[in-house]
């Protein structure tokens, strides 16, 4: 019997070690050091006492870039468009859009995709398995403020990875109290959307009373408090502030509720369908007032649902004919996205995505020290440094100055498009915004 | 216990027990039932009271209502299935949210058919029978095959584990209605004869909330007619009441069952069509939601009861739209309408605690 035990437990320390050495063996792309080996091949780094220490990239092995997007379910229209934005920068790192991927520094780049889910329960858990594998250099991501606010720029921020968000705009995330030191954004900040969308209403339509319903997200909260904020402060007044569950369907009563305060405008800057929703039921409640939804919105989900009820409604956006302006974007990079896809855009963030790849370019190429063996050595507190110093860069989404907050879209074009001639699949693609401003941060409330 | 000799130390274990416990469980009972007519009367007051400017028009209590009242028509139907389950076998049909999905989701795609080539709009009434036709044979099919595959064989099985089964099913539905359909929400058509209002008592309703309640009160009856009336009632009320005498009487039980099922899936397919009309989407999650909400009602109503069922549907759709907005808004509480949820469940535990069967249910506290 004894000798059963010791047995049994000797069989499970062998199974136990042999599962840890097939673990730790498949580490073969890039290595952290910590120490002596980075110190002394890099000569300019001294590895071992900077904080986060170094990525280690050996000769022709690739660099490794996380993507934690949302790539499925109701949102992943909006993550699959950022990822393909971040493949066409790594194609775009010869020079040319052509389906050939590019190299930096020698070496070439690759994605790890994972899943944010659109929620802080995957953006935990997709930033999880990233932090967790040392080749990771930096992630694009997250899709959805939920899944980054408090839960996966904690995460990277903690590991020394950089988190370079191409569509997160919750103000909490670049806020003085809560901004994590690994994180920042090409997307805009929603203090700027609100604070254009509040001008829309108040100043071009002349509408003096509004009514907000945002469900329980950060983005439709951070939105919401912004445009609030920004219409008070105008001289209008907000009739009623109102909450839901992004799952309820039956927003019938609620509407009721809001119309008896005859608000002139009605902002619900939600997902869809909770967004496609009500605008549907609120368009037989309230005839009369203007509806206005925010980029979360503006999708072809929206049109699908609401279908007749949709026209008419208004939803902001960053405003794409800027950048269509640009001719590397319209001729160039578009066609590009097509060959890649194969569809129009459906999200309007692969340009944020795309931008963010290449300031993460940039900075790896101030600071990587090359060992003259063909690796690399990426010191990860000094790449942070350099991205966050990036200023007057010209990406396709403008001039691109990080903030000390990890702001890097300063100044921002808003647009207001008025349904059908929405810029997604399903409205009109070639649509021009009803009306369009542009705000620098330092503007806003 | 062989206690015929102690008959006197018994006497004091009661009266000890009458002492000790009913008093206080009295005063408790007492104390809440004081509070909570306070809140809900100074509440209400408060609300009706305000300004006149921020005081709800009749005009906005009479929309709530009317909204109220046919939501609380659709969680009435689908209550209904899970009351019959429950009368009949004695356990909660979990999967049943998903029965009422199924069927909803099905009917769609004849509705979006007969929407694109114009069919709907050009004979409504047939478009939407045969709409209504396959969404009660998609949920009676779903039903039926339940109760074979998941539930018979589990029939003498302690009672928790066709729970957890049902529970399993729901999910599994769920899943496969996301794998054949997507997980994307679909536009569901309404014919143009039920958009706009109809003038009653002189007031505007809308057309299809009008329709809801009208389909639901007729189905309810026809409903009532069976369970009450026909042979088929007869033997199912004789199996709710003893299975095995019921048996002996020569009754065929699984038939019983299944016909339970079929009533069921029906009342699910047509609360699954007034439901996608009503809110013009569809997706595969929308079972969940409504099938809380109905399970909720039966039990407020006393779970295997019918007239409990439809009571406690409407009860509880009037307190969902009713409840936050006349309750909260005179106590200044931000966003009342986020609260429904909290208001209802607030109703049901106080039911429970005044009336453990629920509303007309018997009395007694059920254990599941």
């Amino acid at each position: 019997m004894k000798h059963r035990r010791v047995l049994r437990l000797l069989a499970l320390v062998a199974v136990l070690s042999l599962v840890g050495a097939a673990c730790s063996n498949d580490d073969t792309g890039g290595e952290e050091t910590g120490g002596a080996t980075g110190g002394a091949t890099g000569g300019a780094v001294d590895c071992a006492s900077v904080e986060f220490g170094c990525l280690e990239v050996a000769s022709g092995e690739p660099i490794t870039i996380g993507t934690l997007l949302a790539i499925s379910g109701d949102t992943a229209s909006l993550g699959l468009d950022s990822q393909a934005g971040a493949q066409l920068a790594i194609d775009y790192l010869d020079g040319t859009l052509d389906q050939v991927d590019g190299q930096l520094l020698g070496h070439d780049v690759q994605l790890q995709n994972e899943d944010d889910g659109c929620s802080a329960d995957g953006g935990q858990a997709g930033g999880q398995a990233l932090a967790a594998d040392p080749s990771i250099l930096a992630v694009i991501g997250t899709s959805c403020s939920s899944a980054a606010l408090g839960v996966a720029d904690k995460i990277f921020s903690d590991k020394g990875i950089l988190l370079i968000s191409p569509s997160n705009t919750n103000p909490g995330l670049t806020s003085e109290e809560a901004h994590q030191p690994f994180y920042l954004r090409t997307a805009h900040n929603d203090k700027i959307q609100g604070a254009i969308v509040s001008d829309f209403v108040y100043t071009e339509q002349g509408i003096t009373t509004a009514a907000t319903i945002n469900d329980e997200s950060p983005y439709a909260d951070g939105l919401a408090a912004a445009f609030r904020d920004n219409f008070e402060a105008a001289g209008g007044t907000i009739t009623a502030v109102e909450a839901i569950n992004s799952a309820d369907t039956d927003f019938g009563a609620l509407l009721e509720g809001i119309a008896n305060g005859n608000p002139g405008a009605l902002y619900f800057p939600d997902f869809n369908p909770a967004c496609a929703l009500i605008a549907q039921q609120a368009a037989d409640i309230m005839p009369d007032t203007l509806l206005i939804g925010s980029d979360g919105c503006l999708a072809t989900d929206f049109l699908e649902t609401a279908g007749d009820a949709a026209n008419g409604v208004f939803a902001s956006s960053p405003d794409l004919s800027v950048f269509a302006n640009g001719d590397f974007y319209k001729n160039e990079f578009i066609p590009a996205y097509k060959e890649l896809v194969g569809t129009d855009p459906t999200a309007v963030f692969h340009a944020h995505s795309f931008d963010a790849m290449n300031i993460l370019f940039d900075a790896v190429e101030s600071v990587a020290v090359d060992n003259g063996d063909g690796s690399l050595t990426i010191p990860r507190q000094a790449l942070r440094d350099a991205i966050f110093a990036t200023s007057g860069y010209q990406g396709i989404t403008g001039t691109i100055t990080c903030t000390e907050l990890g702001d890097c879209a300063t100044d921002v074009t808003i647009g207001v498009f008025e349904a059908p001639g929405w810029p997604v699949e399903g409205g009109e693609p070639d649509s021009a915004p009803v009306f369009s401003e542009t705000k620098s941060l330092d503007q806003v409330l | 216990m062989a206690n015929a000799t102690t008959p006197a130390r018994r006497t004091t274990a009661v009266r000890m027990s009458a002492l000790e416990r009913l008093p206080i469980r009295r005063i408790i009972l007492t104390v809440l039932s004081v509070a909570i007519a306070a809140f809900v009367i100074v509440g209400s007051y408060k609300t009706l009271t305000l300004p006149a400017g921020e005081a709800y028009t009749w005009d906005t209590w009479r929309g709530i209502i009317v909204r109220g009242v046919s939501q609380g028509a659709i969680f009435a139907l689908i209550a209904l299935g899970y009351t019959l389950v429950y009368g009949i076998l004695r356990m909660i049909n979990f999967a049943h949210g998903e029965v009422f999905m199924m069927g909803a989701f099905t009917s769609f795609f004849f509705a979006d058919a007969y929407a694109k080539s114009g069919f709907l709009n050009r004979s409504p009434v047939t478009a939407l029978l045969i709409i209504f036709a396959v969404a009660v044979a998609t949920s009676v099919g779903v039903a039926v095959l339940l109760e074979r595959v998941a539930y018979r064989p589990l029939r003498n099985a302690p009672r928790l584990v066709p729970l957890i089964t049902a529970i399993g099913a729901s999910l599994f539905l769920q899943q496969t209605a996301r794998g054949f359909f997507g997980t994307n929400t679909q536009g569901y058509p309404r014919p143009e004869v039920l958009d706009g209002t109809w003038t009653i008592l002189g007031f505007p309703v809308d057309r299809i909330r009008v329709v809801v309640l009208v389909v639901s009160l007729i189905s309810m009856g026809i409903l009532q007619y069976i369970v009450a009336r026909t042979k088929t009632g007869k033997s199912m009320r004789a199996v709710a009441e003893d299975q095995e005498i019921a048996s002996l009487m020569g009754i065929d039980v699984n038939r019983v069952v299944v016909k339970t099922f079929v009533i069921g899936g029906i009342l699910a397919g047509i609360a699954g069509v007034l439901f996608a009309l009503t809110f013009e989407s569809v997706n595969f999650f929308m079972g969940v939601r409504p099938g809380i909400s109905a399970f909720t009602a039966a039990v407020l109503g006393g779970i295997g009861s019918i007239g409990g069922a439809a009571l406690g549907g409407f009860t509880l759709g009037v307190l969902q739209a009713v409840g936050p907005p006349l309750l909260l808004t005179g106590f200044n509480v931000p966003s009342p309408f986020q609260l429904e949820d909290v208001v209802t469940f607030s109703v049901l535990v106080l039911v429970l605690i005044f009336r453990p069967g629920g509303l007309l249910g018997s009395g007694e506290a059920e254990k599941v």
